[in-house]
């Protein structure tokens, strides 16, 4: 039996006798486990799976082991992948600490602080969220405003950040702040970690067009951080900001690339069509939206290739392409456009907003249209990524 | 199979353009153009071409070709596409061969594979009757009479048919038009008595014909395939030739894209380049993408038919529905951005557009494609 093959059948070994019933069904969003200080588990098998999980370090596998990871190589981690969908095992802990803070602090943290701050991450301790937008720094992010000023044996830090995810959970932020004010705009900015709960910071849910509120306002007044809590080096910060911002289109891309493609099931335009528009010898009954939903699903179609292409050319050794904008600018455009049809083929049910006169399904279709209108506007507007094509693909002149 | 070129394939694709850029570069087709040569190809050349083993390309080696399948096809297809290539590669390599293949009894593949091979034959696909794609529209009428048939109708936009060999003539032999059975594919040669061809000069300067017959009399060993069954060659023929076109469209996008973008880093206004403006920039990197995912689709479909996938109809609408739109966008957009020089006959980038319209009308356009995609996803 080969490594691999004998890492296969330790790990199924393992998942059959650790991974706790109720994990392997599909949870709702409500049961999504973010881990945190104040975390509330409704059923205690999620803290359970959670901890076991944590324990092998497989919340964050592919972690070096020093810092509490899994210490697992890629083929070590596509089998543990295929091991978890095998027994259809929910993920132990979503977190923006292992999403994003935690690679960007693999790269430019110090030892110390790796040794401090990933394993919390890892075992899901501290919830973390991202202050990078701020009300007046939205797709000019670099031109952030919020400073932390240096007090001798602390910074101090004033201003706000919007947009943050769930900031009203979190207990740490990875925050973006100006320390130098006189520096060209790029160079005077440094990626600082802290407490939420320490005195001066609060923040205020923002609620959305959709109804929904899953994004704060942070205020931060006279904030104390100790300076160990900067990671790399001080006015350096923006190198980190763009390293992490990379990663996190990636994952977009990855997302709207694979999982989405003409959409499934209550969510597929041309199955939505036949239902409430009505069908004529198995075809969509409107000619005309059938052909608009057939463009779409041809162009989703050629967007997933186009994801796989990609992944076989790195695969082939090709270095990395212009795949991290196109991806996020033509995925987010494509999942508005689903959701644009899906309103056009169900018509007024789906434009219920609340009520018994509506299926569940459809209610959540009208709130989700309105949520994706946000995609091609978070991390990187459809206009930013076109520019980012344009200067460092197609190298047009400034 | 991965969603790359094999190295075979990038050798392939090197010595395409290598090969095309020194022999035939943009100027060897203006120069068909300008001088209205009869042939309205280089027959020099695509004997060349026929010795490199294009011709037989998708020949198997037992009957005298290369063997390279579709994915190779397609490599030189888009190489040729840069320089507008005007050869019978579509005609005769692509459709004539796949028709001879999927369709030819043990003599016809005999006689006619090796002579395609060889680049002695040219053959032209002799279907559409009306001014749009409509392979099913057929009342061209082959009437049983003795032994063989006799073949009346009309046929138009045929493919390199004032210099084929030899046609293939769809022809209805039952049932009525519309219907996809009651089609039989006929070998006609082109000085049987009855058969008249009239060269069609069109936008793109490639070669079409219109052809009439009129009593046209057919041994009983014309039929290619079988009789009354011969959309069963017919539709993964055009599939083929679908696909494969869909790479020539997406050599021809690449190079005017390219042009593009190089033209809007060295043409200056107020005092800037032109590159600079926003307006032109993001209309330049959405021109990108939809390039990019171009790119995946015909990569994908060639690899389809290679592999015999079972979704080779589906790759096919899909190949071809967006190589019409991205072509479209591209030489529409490349014109613009060219300016008033984009209109001048002396520089390339209209040609490009020329072309662009004739593809996109070539075996279905756009809308044929996404209703045709629609009803084979069951919707």
């Amino acid at each position: 039996m080969s490594d691999l093959e004998q890492f296969r059948a330790e790990t199924r070994t393992w998942l059959e006798a650790n991974c706790p019933p109720s994990m392997r069904t599909p949870p709702n969003d409500e049961e999504t486990c973010w881990g945190g200080r104040n975390a509330v588990y409704k059923n205690p098998e999620t803290k359970l799976w959670l901890d076991r999980m944590a324990s092998r370090g497989w919340t964050a596998p592919a972690w070096p082991k020093e810092y509490g990871g899994g210490g697992l190589d890629k083929a070590q981690n596509q089998v543990l992948m295929q091991e978890l969908g095998r027994i259809r095992a929910r993920s132990p802990l979503s977190s923006f600490g292992i999403w994003m803070l935690g690679p960007a602090l693999l790269e430019f943290a110090s030892e110390q602080q790796k040794r401090h701050y990933l394993p919390q991450i890892v075992r899901g301790e501290i919830r973390w969220c991202q202050g990078y937008s701020e009300p007046g720094a939205g797709s000019d992010l670099a031109g952030l405003q919020t400073k932390a000023e240096d007090m001798g044996d602390h910074y101090l830090v004033n201003g706000s950040k919007i947009w943050t995810s769930y900031g009203n959970y979190a207990d740490w932020i990875f925050c973006l702040v100006r320390t130098d004010a006189k520096a060209p705009k790029h160079k005077g900015i440094s990626f600082l970690l802290f407490d939420m709960a320490a005195p001066g910071a609060s923040t205020r849910p923002i609620k959305l067009i959709s109804g929904a509120s899953v994004f704060t306002q942070t205020f931060f007044e006279n904030v104390k951080v100790p300076k160990d809590q900067l990671v790399g080096t001080l006015n350096d910060g923006w190198t980190i900001a763009k390293a992490l911002l990379q990663h996190e289109r990636n994952m977009i891309g990855g997302m709207g690339g694979a999982n989405i493609p003409g959409g499934s099931g209550q969510r597929s335009p041309s199955t939505a069509a036949k239902r409430y528009s009505g069908e004529i010898d198995g075809r969509i009954a409107d000619p005309v939206l059938r052909l608009d939903i057939a463009k779409h699903n041809m162009n989703s179609r050629a967007f997933g290739v186009t994801g796989q292409r990609m992944t076989d050319e790195l695969k082939a050794g090709a270095p990395p392409g212009p795949a991290s904008s196109m991806f996020k600018y033509y995925g987010t455009e494509q999942n508005k456009r689903k959701y644009e049809l899906l309103l056009q083929a169900m018509g007024t049910q789906a434009l219920g907003w609340e009520g018994g006169e509506f299926q569940e399904h459809e209610l959540a279709i009208t709130r989700e249209w309105l949520r994706t209108k946000g995609n091609s506007i978070e991390r990187g507007t459809s206009e930013v990524q076109l520019n980012i094509i344009a200067k460092n693909v197609l190298r047009l002149p400034d | 199979m991965a969603l790359v070129l094999n190295e075979d394939q990038v050798l392939l694709k090197d010595a395409a353009r290598a090969f095309i850029q020194d022999k035939s570069p943009i100027a060897g087709f203006r120069k068909l153009r300008d001088t209205n040569d009869a042939s309205g190809f280089d027959r020099k050349l695509w004997k060349e071409m026929a010795a490199l083993g294009w011709a037989g390309i998708i020949i198997p080696e037992e009957f005298g070709g290369s063997g390279f399948g579709y994915v190779g096809l397609g490599v030189v297809l888009e190489e040729a596409g840069r320089t507008l290539l005007a050869s019978p590669l579509v005609s005769t390599a692509l459709i004539g061969a796949s028709a001879v293949l999927r369709g030819g009894n043990a003599v016809q593949k005999k006689e006619i594979l090796p002579a395609i091979a060889t680049g002695d034959w040219l053959l032209a696909l002799a279907l559409e009757e009306g001014p749009r794609h409509a392979p099913y529209a057929i009342t061209t009428k082959a009437e049983k009479a003795g032994d063989g048939y006799t073949l009346n109708g009309k046929k138009t936009f045929v493919l390199d048919g004032h210099v084929a060999d030899q046609l293939i003539v769809v022809a209805r032999t039952s049932c009525k038009t519309g219907d996809r059975d009651g089609l039989t594919l006929f070998l006609v040669e082109p000085t049987t008595p009855g058969v008249k061809i009239t060269r069609t000069i069109m936008a793109d300067s490639r070669n079409a014909a219109n052809i009439e017959f009129s009593g046209v009399k057919l041994a009983a060993d014309a039929v290619l395939g079988g009789v009354d069954q011969g959309a069963d060659i017919l539709d993964p023929v055009l599939d083929r030739a679908r696909i494969a076109l869909s790479a020539e469209m997406l050599g021809c996008i690449r190079e005017s894209f390219e042009r593009t973008i190089e033209y809007l880093k060295t043409r200056q206004q107020f005092g800037v380049l032109i590159g600079s403006f926003q307006a032109l920039k993001h209309r330049a990197a959405e021109m990108f993408c939809e390039i990019e995912l171009s790119i995946s689709v015909v990569l994908d479909a060639l690899i389809a038919i290679d592999e015999n996938r079972n979704d080779v109809p589906q790759m096919a609408s899909l190949a071809k529905a967006r190589l019409n739109d991205t072509f479209f966008l591209v030489s529409n957009e490349a014109l613009q951005m060219h300016g008033g020089i984009g209109m001048t006959d002396e520089f390339d980038i209209g040609l490009f557009m020329k072309r662009a319209r004739v593809a996109q009308a070539s075996f279905g356009d756009t809308v044929f494609h996404r209703d045709r995609y629609a009803s084979l996803e069951g919707y």
